[in-house]
């Protein structure tokens, strides 16, 4: 009970924006060395160590993008509905500004995905786009995260925004997996998965290794630009409070 | 419980008897739809052959489009005249009084447009067993066309512009389409529809379990 207690005690000191912008500060900056640090690691390894692929050559390099960006398309609308809905439930404004933050980078790295994908299938493929189960059902994601955005802007009042964000956000949620198998079954060209099969992966270390270290890069990226976002919209948020007028004074006081 | 029922079919009866009173809202949306399905002929040309294989499927993106312009009326006049505020000041649940407007919205809409597409499938002299399909999947299908796009009306109700709905309703709407097809075109082929009969279906109970919760929150989200 004391350790739920703490626990909770904890999860609202880390929940109220002020706190939560005075520590972000210190993570983005370690979040971001370790992201240079991966990208090199990754793009070394993955452009300049890893064998070309004996089947499709050079042009496998593009993985090293394409794929953690497509993880990541997904992962970002999962964080950006279940955010949401905490935001929704518990009424926490952080939560809200975690959900509304997110919508912009998960549907860059969706578009990213779709535009790697396609550069990646004109070689191999011989086409720019096929109606493939896999580009489909990205392209449908693209659509939720604008349609997301879209309904963001439409209204004026922020909180309503959210939590009518946080409702598309958790019906796309629902709908993710039916579009998922929905297009799956319908066709498909795209290669199936490599990594992520339970028993052993079918892709040799040395091309893993890079892609994994571009993961992480990929996600501490995302970690890093959410947080600049976060601290942006808290910024806006919490303009009429006492801590953030302060703020401002003393930035001023700086500058002059 | 009875007396939910009652009020479930008092709020039914009502909008029905709305709609039959202000015919041009339940009407404009089946003429368009109607429209739209002769628009095609004219563009792809009167070869029966080709329009035999493209009419399941235009009969359903029609459908489609023809929702989103009829979803606004579920709850546009009783969002402009303020009944939808007295609505959720009932003691009743505002799930269940949603969800009677949702079956309204069915009625009004959802069956005329079976009727039509069948009337159309049967001039355009579509095989028996393609009807049957097209039947069953506009069946199962256009109740949850009525349940999602009430999420999404209820989110968009009062805003400017109805784009917005279709943006937000067409990329929801895609699992739909796409079994309904796979299954008009395995009947087509003489094949079995099984699978997609019953992966609509299901998809049909979980929408009607979750929709109306849904709307209801969304509702109370635009009104607070």
């Amino acid at each position: 009970m004391t350790m739920y207690k703490t626990l909770h005690r904890w999860f609202h000191q880390f929940a109220s924006p002020k706190y939560f912008y005075d520590i972000s500060h210190a993570i983005s900056r370690w979040l971001t060395i370790i992201c240079i640090i991966c990208f090199i690691a990754g793009l070394y390894g993955g452009l300049v160590l890893a064998p070309a692929d004996y089947q499709q050559g050079d042009s496998f390099r593009i993985m090293y993008v394409h794929v953690p960006a497509a993880w990541m398309s997904l992962f970002i609308y999962m964080v950006m509905a279940i955010s949401g809905g905490i935001g929704l439930i518990w009424h926490i404004k952080l939560a809200e500004i975690v959900a509304k933050s997110s919508a912009p980078i998960g549907a860059t790295f969706t578009f990213l995905a779709l535009v790697t994908g396609s550069i990646w299938g004109k070689p191999m493929w011989g086409t720019w786009w096929v109606w493939d189960a896999r580009l489909t059902s990205e392209l449908i994601l693209l659509f939720l995260y604008l349609g997301y955005i879209a309904l963001q802007s439409a209204f004026e009042d922020r909180r309503v925004a959210a939590r009518a964000g946080a409702i598309l956000a958790l019906v796309g949620m629902v709908n993710i997996p039916i579009i998922h198998y929905s297009v799956e079954w319908w066709s498909t060209l795209h290669q199936g998965p490599t990594v992520t099969k339970l028993d052993k992966p079918s892709i040799h270390l040395s091309m893993l290794i890079p892609l994994l270290f571009m993961t992480v890069a990929f996600k501490t990226f995302y970690a890093t630009s959410l947080l600049i976002r976060v601290r942006t919209e808290i910024l806006k948020y919490e303009c009429n409070t006492s801590w953030v007028k302060q703020l401002l004074r003393d930035y001023k006081n700086v500058t002059n | 419980m009875n007396e939910y029922l009652k009020i479930f079919f008092i709020i039914l009866q009502r909008d029905l008897m709305l709609a039959f009173r202000n015919k041009a809202e339940f009407i404009n949306p089946l003429m368009f739809f109607i429209i739209v399905i002769i628009l095609f002929p004219l563009a792809f040309g009167s070869d029966s052959a080709l329009l035999k294989q493209l009419t399941s499927g235009i009969i359903w993106i029609t459908a489609l489009l023809a929702t989103c312009l009829s979803l606004e009326s579920i709850f546009r006049s009783d969002f402009e005249d303020g009944s939808i505020e007295q609505l959720t000041l009932t003691r009743y649940p505002l799930t269940l009084l949603v969800s009677a407007k949702i079956t309204a919205h069915w009625m009004i809409f959802g069956i005329p447009l079976i009727i039509i597409a069948l009337l159309t499938g049967f001039v355009l002299s579509l095989p028996n067993q393609t009807m049957l399909a097209l039947f069953i999947t506009l069946l199962l299908g256009t109740p949850v066309l009525s349940l999602i796009g009430a999420i999404t009306v209820a989110l968009t109700i009062g805003l400017r512009g109805g784009m917005l709905l279709s943006l937000l309703i067409l990329p929801l709407y895609m699992p739909v389409l796409i079994f309904s097809m796979l299954a008009v075109q395995n009947a087509t082929l003489g094949q079995s529809i099984a699978a997609e009969i019953y992966f609509l279906a299901g998809i049909l109970v979980l929408a009607m379990t979750l929709a109306p919760i849904t709307t209801a929150a969304a509702l109370r989200i635009r009104l607070s």
